[in-house]
């Protein structure tokens, strides 16, 4: 057994760390504050061919695999949690999909654009109605000569409105309940389908968070992914793959609030020498700094049996669950060692915590993630 | 075209320290860059190579561990590296090493040689002239722009206060600064197929063709008697005077105090 990463992702993580120091950093609070999309971050992303990561070449992707991708996203959430989670969204939760489930022609037109960074995805699945029981979709298709017509909507989108091809999903047939469900990608653009409401969130909050709304929105049949009743299936094993996305979202933001904590400690002076000096901070530093790495071995983990093509669904709930855990009380300590400080918006830690608690919520709450676990194991 | 760049391997000096006794760098522990002027030469011959097409080679003379920065430079775009290594190049000085670099150079055919204006570590500036000369090819120093032109190059020259432009014909040796441009990052593919796909070749003192008594320690002649960090020189007073005399009486008021009348 060896913990050491290949020379070629210790490669990966070099350059991702210098973009994300260099790019991505300096407009972390600003897009925060403004609650603004980083457009500019997203158009060096792809000139750096960050889009499409673990994409095949043939399709216009960079050939590298999930572990590349993950470091990606760790690296950027270390100073950034709303651009991890735009390049989270648009790697697993709609390139992904359609690397899966997609046919030839699809990955031509959908894949192919998405991968060189030319247009975003996104992934509908939630609605008002439908969160943690995501089976009980109300939007539905039916099928029209050679098109479906849509009609419903779904909430809390991420990359919502600055996405460009949407993998959505509907009822077919709603008898077969959870067979009744099919996945479609629709194109922004496409008479029918509006945008509603931005949500104003607690985190992440440079990323677009948008209600989707389908009025007779006709696509071809031609765009249903995957089989017709197999949407539902498409979605989980999706998420499967996008919780290890989030875990290493987690895991950014809790290594970043480590590092900024670090530092700070260092300096700080309070009865005359650096706080760093008391004990209680040696220990809160070493319990995080101990969770941090426990939460990387789970998420890197998860990471390495899905390059490998084994069983990795238990194993990304685990990294999405630890790692969420873990950020959540990493930016609370840190924001804690900060004090005062740690409270306003002059210090990072304030907006990692904020950040933080997203991930475990989104991709199933915590809660899902241990009836994932544990109907793994009974 | 053919494009050759030589690239050095650099302490990271926004990290680095002298050592207060020795006053030699103390080089534990201090991350490994690709050195910044030398890293604008290679972004430069890959802005050449993106607009005109072009082969990129890139060579350095250093130990083994500068495998990962001709790695860095063929996961930005170069087509392939060249490592001069052998214990019998060790603590070489500009002298031995423009003249290692260029019995390698010379198995190579090349339109264009590209180097970095100095190496942080040792900011001599010598290492790219001295190839031209051995080499026998003319040498534009000090490139802040360039650009390619049938079979030429049109360089601008920099200079404290001015500039020159100048046109060569190729093949010639051109020294990068960093203000040349913003070297682009690499990409995760570039990455990927710089260790599964390219390779770094090796080239010991047997496989070029080199004095060895002009090699290594042995073959430098320079000795370093001191090293020092720079100074930081102060901004230096402005005034504005009226006229032209009261200019006059107050740079010799100021040389009188200095003591230099
Ligand atoms: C910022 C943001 C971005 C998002 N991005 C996307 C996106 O891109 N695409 C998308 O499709 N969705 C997205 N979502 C939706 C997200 O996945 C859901 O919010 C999440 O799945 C929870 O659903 P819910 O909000 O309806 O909560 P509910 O399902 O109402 O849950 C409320 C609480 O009840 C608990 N609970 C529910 N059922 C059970 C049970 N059986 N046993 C125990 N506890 C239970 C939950 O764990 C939770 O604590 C996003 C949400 C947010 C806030």
């Amino acid at each position: 057994m060896d913990f050491t990463l290949s020379k070629e992702h210790e490669m990966a993580r070099l350059l991702f760390r210098e973009f994300a120091i260099n790019e991505v950093k300096p407009l972390a609070a600003e897009i925060d504050e403004n609650e603004r999309f980083p457009v500019e971050t997203v158009e060096k992303m792809r000139q750096t061919g960050m889009m499409g990561i673990p994409v095949p070449r043939e399709f216009g992707g960079q050939g590298c695999d999930t572990m590349t991708y993950i470091l990606a996203v760790e690296e950027l959430s270390r100073v950034c949690g709303t651009t991890g989670v735009i390049l989270s969204a648009h790697t697993s939760l709609a390139i992904d999909p359609l690397m899966q489930y997609g046919t030839p022609e699809q990955k031509e037109k959908f894949l192919r654009p998405l991968a060189t960074g030319e247009k975003l995805g996104a992934f509908g699945l939630t609605e008002p109605n439908a969160g943690t029981d995501a089976a009980g979709q109300q939007t539905r298709a039916e099928l029209d000569g050679d098109t479906y017509i849509l009609n419903g909507s779904k909430i809390f989108i991420t990359n919502g409105k600055e996405a460009d091809i949407y993998i959505i999903f509907a009822m077919t047939d709603k008898s077969k309940g959870t067979r009744g469900i099919s996945a479609f990608i629709v194109e922004k653009g496409t008479p029918g389908f509006t945008f509603g409401t931005k949500e104003k969130k607690m985190g992440i909050r440079g990323s677009s968070t948008y209600e989707l709304i389908f009025t007779d929105c006709r696509i071809p049949a031609a765009n249903m992914l995957g089989r017709e009743g197999r949407g539902f299936g498409v979605a989980m094993g999706t998420l499967d793959g996008g919780r290890i996305g989030i875990g290493a979202q987690a895991l950014g933001l809790a290594a970043g609030a480590l590092d900024t904590t670090i530092a700070y400690v260092k300096e700080r002076k309070q009865f005359g020498r650096p706080i760093a000096k008391f004990q209680n901070t040696q220990f809160q530093l070493a319990d995080m700094a101990t969770r941090v790495e426990a939460a990387r071995l789970l998420v890197y983990k998860a990471a390495h049996l899905k390059d490998a093509g084994k069983k990795y669904s238990m194993e990304a709930a685990m990294a999405k669950l630890f790692a969420s855990e873990t950020a959540m009380e990493v930016t609370t300590k840190a924001v804690q060692l900060h004090g005062g400080y740690g409270y306003t918006r002059e210090y990072d830690v304030e907006r990692m915590m904020r950040d933080a608690k997203i991930t475990e919520i989104y991709e199933g709450t915590s809660e899902v993630q241990r009836m994932v676990i544990s109907a793994n194991i009974l | 075209m053919k494009i050759i760049v030589c690239i050095k391997q650099v302490p990271d000096t926004h990290e680095v320290k002298l050592d207060p006794v020795t006053g030699t760098l103390i080089r534990e522990g201090v991350p490994s860059i690709m050195n910044p002027d030398d890293k604008a030469g290679l972004e430069a011959a890959l802005r050449i190579k993106d607009s005109l097409g072009a082969e990129v080679t890139v060579i350095t003379m250093g130990p083994l561990q500068a495998d990962v920065m001709l790695r860095e430079a063929m996961a930005m775009g170069a087509d392939r590296a060249i490592l001069i290594s052998d214990r019998a190049f060790g603590g070489a000085d500009t002298w031995a090493t423009s003249l290692t670099l260029a019995s390698g150079i010379r198995r190579l055919s090349y339109d264009l040689i590209i180097t970095g204006r100095q190496a942080i570590d040792g900011d001599t500036a010598q290492v790219g002239p001295q190839i031209a000369e051995h080499l026998g090819i003319p040498n534009v120093s000090y490139a802040e722009s360039l650009q390619v032109e049938d079979g030429h190059v049109i360089v601008k020259r920099q200079y404290e206060d001015r500039y020159q432009l100048v046109k060569a014909k190729m093949p010639c040796l051109i020294t990068a600064l960093s203000e040349l441009n913003k070297p682009r990052y690499m990409t995760p593919g570039g990455i990927f197929a710089a260790y599964r796909e390219k390779e770094v070749q090796l080239w010991t003192v047997d496989d070029v063709e080199v004095d060895r008594e002009q090699i290594g320690l042995k073959g430098s002649p320079t000795r370093v008697l001191e090293s020092f960090p720079k100074s930081i020189k102060p901004e230096g007073t402005k005034i504005i005077p009226d006229t032209e005399e009261e200019a006059a009486q107050y740079i010799l008021d100021r040389l009188k105090e200095k003591f230099v009348f």
